[in-house]
């Protein structure tokens, strides 16, 4: 689905963060396309929460250019991201236990009827066809508190949330992190079905045999530096590793702070 | 969804389970199935709180049959209603994890202010009551800031405020002795009884508010194809509250009939019941108490809401005073004492509500209420001492706790957290 000539849906130019001392990210460049699964990787420290972070607004970029289809936006604030169609799946499930799946899918977008009165009807007729259609089949019943899920389903619920809205982009947090063999595939497919659907998906993971699985494109980060941009088809597991390992600096500074 | 056709993935066939509308009971022995299933996972229920409210029944009956007369009957419910007020505030402070320990005294402040505007100031009732709601408000907006916006821990906000506002209710009483309360509405508050006739009927009208509300829901899952609650749970439930109901007024009719302020109380209580569990903002107060980081990442505005937390909570316990006050008569120096603040903390935890945020409904207020003050009440009528009543009052929290956190370690273990 992804063709070269398509402009990027979420450009990324030059973008840098500091926490302090601490160069967290210096310059990236990196381009979303739609239907693409590209995958963030990197060694722990390398910045990869911290550029999902900017990019969902929780803490802007203090320099560099953000780019939604083609034009220059400015994500300040969590809203903005989600107005624009940007979803963030995060490391630490943003999942609230004692709610059952439809009370956390619409979190803080509920519909309702007249008179505010919340339109539960709706919400469940949709969360169930969002399951349906994502193909998650390991849950029960969509009125289930999320405290009694599986790991594997509440994450499955909280890639389902950021899918639910008219969302463009989609960016997961490590979501395979703490997950077993079979749920770990489980989720990695539902990944890859959100690219084939048209969306473009940024994965990050320390999990190089996921990565294979479902990205198109490899981004790795060195101490905040962007070192190899790669095809996922046209490259090896060595590669990556050395990248991440070893991946030459552009910007020397980028090492004279401990990143650790 | 997105702009492109979802594919349907050969995952999502018909037939391979996961979300199917079959999913829910949709008979009754499945219904009891899950109730079942619900007890033995932890899920208790009201099933603690009406294992107490029996065994107190049978025990303060069978020491002293007084306890179950007409009259006292009504008494309770008299007795319990400003206890039942202001824990209802009290429930949204707890569901967002934090506590308001300053309910008491701020009761205090409210029925000092309304007693001394309608006696000695000759305000009109209007306006003196909507002081009250507005003193409330102010003080529930200044803790919620201090708590919400400035970071302090609502314990100790709260307990400064209970050590203030006492203070503030000394201040205003200072050379004044007593401040007796004449006006009729406010006297009425606690003090009208309802004809049988009108009690029947707002009874009536409550039954077919609840059984409407039932069926209406059923009828909009139906239309959109979801699983429904079988109509006989529907019919039972509706039956076991219109018993319950009727037979309240029948009994009280045999004394002084059913008082005034029970009507208030139903209809506070199915207010916020409403408030919770139907609105987008009952929504996002528990999810606040469940988990706070992942409100605030949904994008709700979590100061916000903890501030009208900690608002309901002093306006509730303002209107309690009020109430306080009405069944009073009047109001001097002790204004807002006896341990207010606890005793309410403590019906809502009695009543079902976890102290740990996020679990809990509003009718636990009332249930809660009824425990303690049925417990004070047939201590009272023994004969027994304050002592003896604070002993007993603290041994029933006590187990409440007990069962409320042998049923979290059941909901751990079951996943239902
Ligand atoms: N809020 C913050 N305040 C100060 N420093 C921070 C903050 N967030 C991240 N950092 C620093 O920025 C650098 C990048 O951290 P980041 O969390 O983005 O790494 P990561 O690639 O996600 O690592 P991991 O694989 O361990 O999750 C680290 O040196 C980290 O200590
Ligand atoms: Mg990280």
């Amino acid at each position: 689905m992804a063709v070269a000539a398509d402009p990027p849906i979420l450009a990324l130019r030059g973008v840098s963060k500091r926490f302090g001392a601490v160069r967290a990210l210096t310059r990236v460049d990196l381009d979303l396309q739609a239907g693409e699964v590209v995958a963030l990787v990197g060694d722990n420290g390398a910045g990869k929460s911290t550029l999902i972070k900017s990019v969902a607004g929780i803490h802007p970029f203090d320099e560099g250019e953000v780019r939604f289809d083609g034009e220059p936006v400015r994500i300040t604030h969590p809203k903005d991201a989600a107005d624009l169609g940007i979803e963030v799946v995060y490391q630490d499930l943003a999942l609230a236990d004692n709610l059952d799946v439809v009370q956390n899918m619409y979190l803080g977008r509920e519909r309702h009827k007249a008179l505010g009165v919340l339109d539960e009807e709706s919400m469940e007729r949709s969360a169930r066809e969002t399951m349906t259609a994502l193909a998650v089949t390991t849950l029960g019943s969509v009125r289930q508190v999320v405290a009694g899920l599986s790991g594997g389903q509440r994450q499955s619920v909280a890639v389902a949330k950021a899918v639910m809205w008219n969302s463009r982009v989609v960016i997961l947090d490590e979501p395979t992190a703490a997950l077993g063999v079979a749920q770990t595939h489980q989720v990695l497919q539902l990944v890859r079905r959100l690219g084939d659907r048209g969306l473009a998906v940024l994965l990050v993971s320390h999990n190089l045999h996921d990565v294979f699985e479902v990205a198109d494109r490899i981004a790795v980060l060195r101490l905040g530096q962007k070192v190899a941009d790669l095809r996922a088809d046209a490259t090896s597991q060595q590669e990556v590793v050395e990248a991440i390992t070893a991946g030459e600096l552009a910007d020397a500074a980028g090492t004279e702070v401990d990143a650790s | 969804m997105t702009e492109t056709e979802p594919r349907t993935p050969p995952q999502a066939a018909p037939g391979t389970g996961g979300v199917s509308p079959a999913a829910g009971a949709a008979t009754l022995s499945g219904h009891l199935k899950g109730y079942l299933r619900r007890l033995a996972s932890g899920d208790l229920g009201r099933l603690p709180i009406v294992v107490g409210l029996l065994l107190i029944g049978v025990i303060f009956t069978s020491l002293n049959n007084a306890f179950i007369s007409p009259v006292n009957f009504t008494n309770l419910i008299v007795q319990m209603s400003p206890l039942v007020v202001i824990a209802a505030g009290v429930v949204f402070v707890l569901l967002i994890a934090e506590v308001d320990l300053s309910v008491g005294y701020v009761s205090g402040v409210a029925a000092v202010v309304v007693a001394r505007l309608l006696t000695e100031n000759g305000w009109p009732v209007v306006t003196a009551v909507a002081l009250v709601v507005l003193t409330g408000l102010s003080i529930g907006w200044l803790q919620g800031v201090l708590v919400a916006k400035v970071g302090l821990p609502s314990l100790v906000v709260t307990l400064a405020g209970l050590v203030g506002w006492n203070g503030l209710v000394l201040v205003l009483i200072a050379g004044r002795g007593t401040v007796t309360i004449s006006s009729p509405f406010v006297v009425g508050i606690t003090n009208a009884y309802l004809s049988a006739t009108v009690a029947y009927g707002v009874m009536a009208a409550f039954v077919a508010v609840y059984a409407v509300v039932q069926l209406q829901r059923r009828a909009a899952r139906t239309r959109a194809d979801l699983p429904v609650v079988p109509m006989t749970v529907i019919v039972t439930r509706t039956a076991g509250v219109a018993a319950l109901g009727f037979g309240a007024v029948f009994y009280a009719s045999l004394g002084r009939g059913f008082p005034l302020i029970g009507v208030v109380l139903l209809v506070v209580i199915a207010a916020f019941t409403f408030v919770l569990e139907r609105t987008s903002f009952g929504r996002h107060v528990l999810a606040i108490g469940g988990n706070r980081e992942a409100a605030r990442r949904a994008g709700i505005n979590v100061d916000r809401i903890r501030i009208i937390c900690f608002m309901i909570s002093a306006t509730m316990a303002s209107l309690g005073g009020l109430v306080f006050a009405s069944r009073l008569r009047s109001v001097d120096t002790n204004a807002g004492g006896g341990q207010i603040e606890l005793n309410a903390i403590a019906a809502v935890v009695i009543g079902g509500t976890s102290l740990f945020g996020g679990h809990g409904k509003i009718s636990s207020a009332l249930f809660g209420a009824l425990v303690i003050q049925g417990v004070d009440n047939g201590m009272g009528l023994l004969g027994l001492s304050s002592g003896a009543k604070f002993l007993v009052t603290g041994f029933v929290l006590l187990v409440a706790v007990l069962v409320d956190s042998v049923a979290r370690r059941g909901r751990t273990r079951s996943g239902l957290a």
